[in-house]
């Protein structure tokens, strides 16, 4: 019969020799293999000093960005509510008061703007969807909680720190995911 | 007059019990501890390294832990038995050090101190008489627990341990036969003066090994406590310190079988190459202390080397193994020696 694949091994069924049936050999054999071992790179990252590099593919928690001037880019389309298979996301719009023009970048902005991390499955529509360039999955992931709740993220939860008052971690937080697309002004 | 109580003599003999007892209870922590420690470097990983630097406080954590533990003594068990097994294991696994030399003698305060609790002539029979009867404390509680798992393995341990002793004396038979003496004190001074017996008895050596494996309970032999088959074996109904109790009655047995081992046939606490009586008393016996420590973690390191390297043997196997091999190996041994010692003394 003709092997579909060259990996067919026959079953070897000689009855064993005396030096095989003593054992005593291949005791030493597996003895020697894991005594092998004692020096042997072991390939633990211990986790929280050292943290293993993410592929630059990884989808991590959402993230809500700002331009440079600080101001929140989401005007509350609700885009990404709609791309979401999960139905992890809701959001309420609000209209911008004439004195919140730092704050927020566009007429009509995400007041409420909330993501069900237990229901979130990081596929990254969210981020396609967006029109705004203002949300994107950074390449951290979820911390563990005690409470279910805990797990809704908010707004506060999810912006970007401040570019201009916290610049080192609005870099950090950015990484290298954020795309700069070049915004359509209106 | 023969009831004249020697004060400095139970003092001594007292602060040295209590030594011994501390040491081993000591020793039989950091044992488990180096378990792990050693199962994770042959495994690759780090193992324990977060309680104190490189996990050292690991075994007080685990030693807390058993003790905040709930005590639960089941309702459907004899109460007094299922108390008592642990507390047997436990006495006779520390009962057993009491023979051991561990060094040389010292001097202090004007008195020859014997680095020894009791140098009887039978020393390695009241071993052997000791070892039986840690079988007890496993068959006592296995019975006394009322599960079919635990009675599974006691019985389990009682025919392992019963068959595996028969191969251990007569193999000793044979270094007795070697050294003429019971008292391990002269076996030591005679392995000082000439050679280790190993070199006489290196399959007698071997065969008693197996079988100590077989007495600790340790892989390829730990079938009483087989976890993938009867849970916990022996101990499946057992929490807390009494559980506690049992596998830290494994470890000490594990040490003691150790020191039993380098002891017979690697010289004690004898430095190889070296004459000790050249050298200043108590230095020498403080170094032969140490010589005999460093003999005795050769030996948990092997033990602990097997049990992460070969799988247990199936209960047919076993018995096979004790009763079809090893005893006929020891009779041989035996004959051997009997044989050499007649062509060479005649």
């Amino acid at each position: 019969m003709q092997a579909l694949t060259n990996r067919l091994k026959l079953v070897d069924r000689k009855p064993m020799s005396l030096l095989e049936r003593l054992y005593i050999p291949a005791i030493i054999k597996g003895m020697l293999i894991t005594f092998s071992h004692i020096f042997k790179k072991n390939p633990t990252i211990s986790y929280p000093e050292k943290k293993r590099a993410f592929s630059p593919v990884f989808r991590g928690l959402q993230i809500l960005n700002r331009d440079e001037e600080g101001r929140e880019n989401c005007t509350a389309c609700g885009l990404c509510a709609v791309a979401c298979p999960a139905e992890a996301i809701t959001m309420e719009a609000a209209e911008r008061q004439p004195g919140e023009e730092h704050l927020y970048r566009e007429e009509k902005y995400a007041a409420r703007y909330e993501i069900n991390m237990l229901r979130c499955i990081f596929c990254g529509l969210c981020e396609e969807a967006c029109p705004k360039d203002a949300i994107y999955l950074s390449e951290t992931f979820t911390p563990a909680d005690y409470q279910r709740k805990q797990f809704i993220y908010n707004k506060q939860d999810l912006l970007i720190p401040h570019p201009k008052e916290d610049p080192d971690a609005y870099k950090e937080a950015l990484g290298n995911r954020a795309v700069k697309k070049e915004l359509p002004l209106n | 007059m023969l009831l004249a109580i020697d004060l400095a003599l139970i003092i001594e003999k007292l602060s040295l019990i209590s030594v011994v007892v501390m040491a081993s209870m000591l020793i039989a922590m950091y044992t488990t501890f180096a378990e792990r420690k050693v199962a994770a470097v042959l495994q690759d990983r780090p193992g324990p390294n977060r309680a104190g630097p490189m996990g050292i406080l690991q075994p007080l954590a685990d030693g807390l832990k058993l003790f905040f533990k709930e005590e639960i003594i089941p309702s459907f068990s004899s109460k007094f038995l299922f108390i008592l097994g642990p507390g047997l294991a436990m006495l006779t696994a520390l009962m057993t050090s009491a023979v051991i030399p561990w060094g040389n003698e010292v001097r202090m305060f004007d008195r020859t101190v014997s680095l020894q609790i009791a140098d009887i002539n039978i020393g390695i029979l009241y071993v052997f008489g000791v070892v039986s009867l840690g079988v007890y404390g496993i068959m006592i509680g296995s019975w006394a627990s009322n599960n079919k798992f635990s009675l599974l393995g006691g019985l389990r341990a009682a025919s392992q341990i019963i068959s595996y002793e028969l191969a251990m004396g007569l193999s000793l038979i044979a270094l007795l036969m070697v050294t003429g003496t019971l008292s391990l004190k002269e076996m030591v001074e005679q392995q000082q003066a000439g050679y280790w017996n190993i070199i006489k008895q290196p399959l007698g050596f071997f065969i008693f090994l197996i079988c100590a494996f077989a007495e600790c309970n340790r892989t390829p032999f730990d079938l009483p406590e087989a976890e993938n088959e009867l849970i916990g074996g022996y101990h499946t109904e057992y929490s807390s310190m009494k559980l506690g109790f049992y596998l830290f009655a494994e470890y000490i047995n594990m040490f003691v079988s150790s020191v039993i081992m380098a002891t017979l046939f690697f010289g004690g606490y004898d430095i190889p190459f070296l004459d000790e009586t050249k050298y200043n008393g108590n230095l020498m016996a403080l170094f032969g202390v140490m010589m005999l420590m460093i003999k005795v973690c050769f030996f948990i390191f092997l033990f602990m080397w097997v049990r992460w390297t070969i799988p247990r043997f199936r209960y047919d196997q076993l018995m096979y193994l004790g009763w079809r091999i090893l005893i006929p190996l020891a009779l041989f041994n035996m004959l051997l020696t009997g044989g050499v010692i007649l062509y060479f003394h005649k």
